[in-house]
């Protein structure tokens, strides 16, 4: 009863606050600056969110997020400017490849732990990377040239069918299973949760909201090229997570919208925005290692009159 | 007779990988922190370098030198700025503490001095020697050479001196070293001190064997030397040295067989398979994991 209150909630919520922003786009109240940045947004939200189901939830520190970006913005700009399907096509083959490429790299991958996943996913985005690099069919270095065709609707509501998958996976049997490997893997073992079965199950699902995030970024700018998906947009997906708080996915959603609003306003100087970037990631591990909302969700200012929290 | 040239360039290149990946193993093996910053250590390295040679008029060993005190400092400033507050926090804090500090290091330098290459004065000798039909050049010799040497200083140290056996025993046991008497945060200090030392020499060695230097320069060679220590086992000293080699020598080979597009991807891919296969590198041991 009170989960399914939650939900509607949820959803007029969503409803309302899609309706304004499209209201106001329509009225030319935000010009084509700010909806980009809306645009934006929305794709950095899914990234963040769905590293959060990596990192925050599962605790397996992934580092090679981009990869999976890159795999779903070249896949879906295969589909639409090479074999000319609609985008709608683009999207879901986006998701299913950058899974696919999730489990081809969690299965080996996952039996590693902490410092050598890290390392092994960041091998594993390089490899990703180098080899778009190396396909002439996709324009190699040079890049391929992308038609315009993201939309707020298709942003908005791909970002909502992600929030949606994510925090019921979260609330479900599977979620809590994740959720005990995060806190102590060898007990979850030993609890006789499969370990290495929700590993794959939560990077597979991160990878495959990754994918479709890289294909609305694809579909977003008139160009994809390699140099876009280093490492150092990996890092830019680990702040939002990390600065939000490991474990809030309210948390991701506000480090991205507010990181983005931030790096839209330094975009002429990227590298003051680097060492804000840096200066930040190393004041809040140092000082607030749990990162602003720790493992705590914005839900839970209003869950506490009822002192009902058992369901979490 | 192109083989051994090749070989001579990969061991060349195999010799700054290692003298990058003693340092990570290092800092490895005594707090258990992959240095991300590392890499960034052996770009400040080059630069101060290039910055003596062209600022001041040095040759290359006086450089070398320059270079080297300046990087030790610098390392053990990020140490006690950074690291140190990390020691309990958990693996994840730190890696990713190491990550900002990185970034912080990287476009700190580009802010200050603009992101443009610099090209390195030529200070060695070029001669080129004739054996049995490969040209080798004297640079390579005198590079290998300098690297040989600072690895045989570092095992001297380490083997021979009181702070060697206090980092030993620190990376071996840290409460039992503390309760032993030894100052476990100047051995850490030491152990910085030293791994950022031999970046900053490997800073000044690329920069005179490979000319250009730009502040992005040590983050894929960062990464490789990482990918070294981890394939001679990290922890080990004697790894990373033959892990740096050996990697230097795969990434020639690839080259020369004109796959030098794919040159990174070699060096990740070898990455995967030791992790998969022997996580514990070439000279590691197998341990089981406790509760």
């Amino acid at each position: 009863m009170k989960k399914s209150k939650s939900f509607w909630v949820f959803l007029i919520l969503s409803a309302l606050t899609f309706g304004v922003i499209q209201f106001l786009m329509n009225t030319g109240i935000i010009d084509d600056l700010y909806s980009n940045m809306i645009i934006l947004m929305a794709i950095n939200i899914m990234l963040a969110v769905s590293l959060h189901l990596v990192i925050g939830i599962t605790g397996q520190f992934s580092i090679g997020h981009a990869g999976f970006l890159a795999v779903g913005a070249y896949v879906s700009a295969i589909v639409t400017m090479k074999l000319g399907l609609p985008f709608f096509v683009a999207i879901l083959a986006a998701g299913i490849v950058a899974a696919l490429a999730g489990l081809l790299v969690g299965i080996p991958t996952l039996r590693l732990r902490g410092d050598y996943l890290a390392i092994a996913t960041l091998g594993f985005a390089e490899i990703i990377r180098i080899v778009f690099l190396n396909i002439d069919y996709v324009g190699g270095a040079a890049g391929m040239q992308v038609n315009r065709l993201t939309t707020w609707t298709w942003a908005f509501v791909c970002l909502f069918i992600t929030i949606l998958v994510i925090v019921n996976f979260t609330n479900s049997r599977h979620g809590r299973a994740a959720i005990s490997i995060r806190e102590n893997e060898i007990a979850a073992d030993a609890m006789g949760i499969n370990t290495t079965y929700y590993k794959v199950a939560a990077f597979a699902l991160g990878s495959f909201f990754a994918g479709v995030a890289g294909a609305l970024q694809a579909h977003n700018f008139y160009i994809i090229q390699p140099t876009n998906f280093g490492f150092l947009k990996s890092f830019d997906i680990l702040i939002y997570v990390v600065l939000g708080g490991l474990g809030s996915i309210s948390g991701s959603v506000i480090a991205a919208v507010f990181l983005t609003i931030i790096s839209t306003y330094l975009q002429d100087y990227p590298e003051t925005r680097m060492i804000i970037y840096s200066l930040v990631l190393v004041i809040v591990m140092l000082y607030r290692p749990k990162g602003l909302m720790g493992t705590k969700e914005i839900t839970d200012l209003f869950k506490r009159k009822g002192g009902n929290n058992h369901d979490k | 007779m192109e083989w051994l040239q090749q070989l001579v360039n990969g061991i060349s290149l195999g010799s700054i990988y290692a003298l990058i990946a003693l340092g990570y193993t290092m800092v490895y093996g005594i707090i258990k922190l992959i240095n991300f910053a590392h890499g960034d250590v052996f770009m400040v390295g080059a630069f101060i370098g290039f910055y003596a040679i062209t600022g001041w008029g040095l040759g290359f060993f006086p450089a070398l030198i320059i270079s080297m005190v300046a990087c030790a400092l610098f390392g053990v400033l990020i140490e006690r700025i950074a690291y140190k507050r990390l020691r309990n926090a958990t693996r994840i804090a730190a890696l990713i503490t190491a990550i900002g500090v990185s970034l912080l290091i990287e476009y700190g330098v580009i802010y200050i001095r603009g992101a443009q290459l610099e090209t390195y004065p030529s200070v060695l000798p070029t001669k080129t020697f004739d054996v049995f039909g490969a040209q080798i050049s004297s640079k390579s010799l005198l590079i290998l050479g300098v690297s040989v040497g600072l690895m045989l200083i570092l095992q001297f140290i380490v083997h021979k001196t009181k702070t060697g056996k206090a980092m030993r025993a620190v990376s071996h046991d840290m409460d039992a070293a503390r309760l032993m008497g030894i100052n476990v945060d100047r051995t850490i200090s030491a152990t910085f001190a030293i791994g950022s030392a031999l970046a900053g020499a490997a800073g000044v060695i690329f920069g005179a064997y490979y000319t250009k230097i730009e502040p992005l320069m040590g983050v894929i060679p960062g990464l490789k030397a990482f990918v070294a220590a981890v394939l001679g086992g990290i922890g080990i000293i004697p790894g990373a040295m033959v892990g740096g080699l050996l990697l230097g020598v795969v990434e020639t080979i690839v080259s020369a067989m004109g796959y030098s597009l794919w040159r990174d991807a070699a060096a990740f891919i070898i990455l995967i398979l030791i992790l998969i296969f022997k996580p514990a590198g070439i000279f590691g041991k197998n341990t089981k994991e406790k509760v």
